[in-house]
């Protein structure tokens, strides 16, 4: 970044209230759902109700004849207008199997929930009926739904038209793995399970598609995180030419990871509107996208680490099995192998070594999900950790201390390869202890346990990091990913002075609108309520990367930071001219340019706007324009991290797990608007200890989802929640000129092990050191009723 | 087909509808109010609640033959769209207030759940708010700034002096 001036800071780092919200709290919304257009045909799918079936045939000609039914299209009679299958982006080794993935299947279903038909009428019940006189006939297969059967010997395959269940195997070792272990004096050896979960953004997904009007394009509306890799990868999928389509996130309702991808129904849409010549509409129904919406996680993890006789880590073996479900969706392989930067967390070791194994199995695939592989790996990091501190009899504090990077060790080149730029985990983990009163809940702990309380306190620790900042082009290109990781701003400048900042950040509750207003406010001097943000519609914010992997304001806003700098360098040039100054003797601040030592002779960024805007008189080496353009490829990722502390009641006579205390000491850098921070970290805490205590997507052995709707797959009320006590601590970034690291998924990251390592400790003096997630009364009750049978594992094993 | 009158937001529809008709299809489907969203397929996540004569109740659940000569309120009823801001019910104000809301999916029905609260208890603690949206999920905020918000709404409802609410 080019130093121009430091301007006077007057919105960044303090709450604003949200811009965003005046719509959404009236009801004054633009979801895609509310979309009703001229003429608009309603879209209903047929799924197969079978995990792994050939389908015989396919008979829509009875659907045809319900009223209202326009239309209706087998697997077979749509099989032209794909160019392609539905896109991997990140295909993870030159070798990785990856099945055809055809929006409506032809002659195999892989999952429940798999399309096999759609049917087109006037109304949406109606195309709801004529869905049941669409005629399938399976000739059902045996179905995969166990990772570990699925590479045994003789299983059943989960793709008949594939030769193996194993997607890829992905290995990176560094360091001296095998001596780290010959030499070690303990080592500790765990099987971690993170189950599989459902996102359940509370929008359920909709995608509404127009064919050509006014402009010889197609316009689609989706709940997509990820408008401008849509439009994109539709216009490979479906043979559009990408400047035929123009693609539109309106208001959009929480993605988490499961908006993040190139839906089947997006791809059939645009076919479908290009067949029809009408505008076509869909919205899934919660229990249609429980099967049809990618799930997150699902991982099963063999982990082992060395220690010295001092204690020091010498090494850590990650092994993992992951569930790629049936198909390969845009960043399914690639999710997993994140975790090969971050098993090793702050820790500092002589080697790691980790393997990844995707697996196929006939399940709705998986996909990001809040944290994507970051919270599994920290997961499994954390809970390894306190287990290894129990087998070497020391307080796990003690035990992390004594490996994780000291503050003045920054920045630090980790074992996996990567740069900490910054960091503070002595000066978070203080805080955490302060507020939390380890001491006093500790001394609890014990009197407790010598009393035989069958309400038993247990105490959880996660001291994470993450990457953030999605991410260095040159990195993603050494992992393969089909893309950079990027991000562009624009910023135009109005002839009344205001500002307009075009962002490609694609945001669905986090606040950009607000977080980029307090930025560019900040840079240009035009104050906050004189800019519009726009995004989220591809024929305004023309180029962008979008919103996931908490990249958006590591990334997205550093782009506006630098347009905006760039506004700035050109109105410097302008107020030069104007004032008859020297571009050295000016100086700026809140948007007024002066003459250093003579203030009054002075222009503010309005009056240049104008200047400019008229163009009677501007400097002869410049256009007559202030807007500026800029893409910003980050240099590293960013590097959040934190201290959370739970305590749990535990009812060893139930299993009921009750959270009495939660602390949240997270340092994500510099903030922008602390309001909007404290909720990201809110929400994300929810969701990580949802994991940790209530969520799991559950299979039965022929691979039917057991938990196919909201009555079945618990999602936790506010009755549920405890009140979260926060403070943060603050090391900015040093690779971004904001000094930002991202807070997306902290939360979710840290939380899942700060409460089952809470839920262990509680149970540790009944010999239980494991239990399975979600740690439910009925799993943690087994796990004391294993443990008193001389299992302690929590039955993972 | 069946004829219905109901009075939504204080305007009376009248509309053949078909008796399966779904009272959330009638207001965003027949009626073009889209202020109430839909979240789910069985009564669990509480985004389509709205008030049926003075009661809230998930429009989901109701079809809109049952809602026939009732009388509807919903968020978009709460405030005057044309008197911005300075119209707004002390729940909107206060979910903005206190970030109540993220991708403001839920918040319609989260606003006019916890309207019902108040009415129900002027008063409540923390503890009451939280079970008594037990029915509403809400994905994004992790409840802790709904319940602030619900907790501020009520003070100003019941006509005491702000204050800060710490929960």
């Amino acid at each position: 970044m080019t130093a121009i001036d430091t301007p006077s800071t007057k919105n960044v780092g303090i709450t604003r209230l949200r811009k965003e919200d005046a719509h959404l709290i009236t009801g004054q919304t633009n979801w895609t759902d509310n979309l009703q257009l001229t003429g608009m045909l309603h879209v209903a799918l047929v799924r197969s109700p079978m995990a792994h079936a050939k389908v015989t045939s396919v008979d829509v000609s009875a659907a045809l004849d319900q009223p209202g039914v326009v239309a209706a299209f087998t697997g077979a009679d749509l099989a032209d207008n794909w160019a392609a299958g539905l896109p991997c982006a990140w295909p993870v080794t030159p070798d990785m199997v990856s099945p055809t993935h055809l929006p409506i299947a032809t002659d195999e279903v892989r999952y429940v929930g798999d399309a096999v038909a759609v049917v087109v009428a006037q109304s949406k019940y109606q195309a709801a009926d004529a869905v049941e006189f669409v005629e399938v006939e399976y000739e059902p297969l045996p179905a995969v739904v166990n990772m570990e059967a699925a590479i045994a010997d003789g299983s059943p395959l989960a793709d008949t038209t594939l030769e193996t269940n194993k997607s890829f195997t992905w290995q990176k070792i560094d360091g001296e793995i095998d001596d780290a272990f010959d030499g070690a004096a303990h080592i500790t050896t765990r099987r971690f399970v993170n189950q599989r979960l459902i996102p359940t953004a509370i929008e359920p997904r909709s995608v509404v598609c127009s064919p050509p009007r006014e402009h010889a394009e197609y316009t689609m509306w989706s709940t997509t995180q990820v408008p401008h890799i849509l439009r994109l990868m539709l216009a490979l999928t479906c043979g559009v030419p990408e400047q035929e389509l123009r693609v539109i996130a309106p208001d959009v309702g929480g993605g988490f990871g499961s908006k993040l991808n190139v839906y089947a129904e997006e791809a059939l849409l645009l076919v479908l509107a290009r067949k029809l010549r009408k505008p076509v509409k869909w919205t899934e129904t919660r229990s249609e996208g429980y099967q049809a919406t990618c799930h997150g996680r699902d991982q099963v993890q063999d982990l082992s680490i060395a220690f010295n006789e001092d204690h020091t880590i010498r090494g850590l073996k990650v092994e993992l099995l992951a569930d790629m479900g049936a198909y390969l969706q845009l960043v399914t392989p690639g999710v997993p192998i994140l975790g090969a930067f971050m098993f090793n967390s702050i820790y500092k070791m002589d080697a790691l070594s980790f393997t990844c194994h995707g697996i196929f199995t006939n399940k709705t695939p998986t996909d990001a999900y809040r944290g994507a592989g970051r919270p599994e790996a920290t997961y499994g990091i954390e809970r390894l950790i306190d287990e290894a501190a129990n087998e070497l009899g020391v307080e796990p504090f003690e035990l992390r201390e004594k490996n994780w990077i000291k503050h003045e060790e920054f920045p630090y080149t980790t074992i996996a390869g990567i740069e900490y730029d910054s960091g503070n985990y002595e000066a978070a983990t203080a805080r955490a202890k302060e507020l939390f009163d380890y001491d006093g809940l500790r001394a609890e702990q014990v009197e407790r346990r010598a009393s035989g309380d069958p309400v038993q306190l247990g105490i959880g620790i996660s001291t994470f990091t993450e990457m953030c900042g999605l991410a260095p082009s040159r990195v993603l290109g050494s992992l393969s990913y089909g893309a950079g990781g990027w991000e562009h701003a624009s910023v135009r400048m109005l002839p009344s002075g205001k500002a307009e900042v075009v962002t490609g950040t694609s945001p669905h509750g986090q606040g950009h609108v607000t977080s980029w207003s307090q930025i560019a406010s900040d840079a240009l001097g035009v104050p906050y309520e004189d800019i519009e943000v726009r995004h989220g519609d591809t024929a305004i914010a023309h180029k962008g990367m979008d919103t996931y992997g908490s990249r958006s304001l590591v990334v997205g806003g550093y782009a506006v930071q630098v347009a905006c700098d760039k506004v700035i360098a050109k109105a410097r040039k302008v107020a030069a001219h104007l004032l008859e100054a020297a571009e050295d003797d000016l100086e700026f601040d809140g948007g007024t340019f002066s003459v250093k030592g003579s203030p009054d002779v002075s222009t503010t960024i309005q009056d240049i706007s104008l200047a400019v805007f008229a163009a009677h008189d501007y400097p002869e080496d410049m256009e007559p324009s202030l807007d500026s353009d800029a893409t910003v490829d980050p240099e590293n990722f960013s590097y959040p991290h934190g201290t959370h502390l739970c305590a749990t009641e535990v009812d060893t006579e139930t299993g009921e797990v009750t959270i009495r205390k939660y602390v949240a000491v997270d340092d994500i850098g510099k903030v922008i608007n602390p309001q909007i921070v404290e909720g990201q970290i809110h929400g994300g805490l929810a969701q990580g200890i949802a994991q940790a205590l209530w969520e799991e997507a559950v299979y039965d052995e022929q691979g039917n989802l057991k938990t196919g709707s909201l009555l079945d797959y618990y999602v936790p009320s506010a009755a549920d929640m405890p009140h979260f006590d926060l403070d943060r601590t603050e090391t900015p970034a040093t690779t971004n000129p904001l000094g930002v690291k991202g807070v997306g998924e902290a939360g979710t990251i840290a939380s899942t092990p700060a409460v089952i390592n809470a839920v262990v400790d509680a149970l540790r003096p009944m010999g239980v050191n494991d239990v399975l997630m979600p740690a439910s009364p009925s799993n943690v009750w087994n796990a004391i009723q294993a443990a008193s049978a001389g299992n302690t594992d929590g039955g993972a094993a | 087909m069946t004829k219905v009158e109901i009075t939504v937001d204080g305007t009376s529809t009248e509309h053949e509808v078909e008796p399966r008709l779904l009272l959330v299809h009638y207001l965003r489907d027949v009626l073009g109010r889209t202020g109430t969203n839909v979240g789910c397929d069985t009564s669990n996540c509480g985004a389509c609640t709205i008030h049926m004569d003075g009661q809230s109740v998930k429009s989901c659940t109701v079809l809109a033959v049952q809602a026939d000569g009732s009388t509807v309120d919903t968020v978009e009823g709460l405030a005057d769209p044309v008197e911005g801001e300075a119209g707004w019910h002390p729940l909107q104000r206060a979910f903005h207030e206190e970030h109540g809301l993220q991708c403001g999916y839920c918040t319609p029905g989260m606003i006019m759940a916890s309207k019902g609260l108040i009415e129900d208890n002027p008063n409540p603690s923390e503890k009451e708010i939280r079970d008594g949206l037990e029915g509403n999920l809400c994905r994004c905020t992790g409840y802790q700034n709904i319940v602030k918000a619900v907790q501020s709404a009520a003070a100003e409802m019941r006509g005491d002096t702000k204050v800060e609410v710490e929960v």
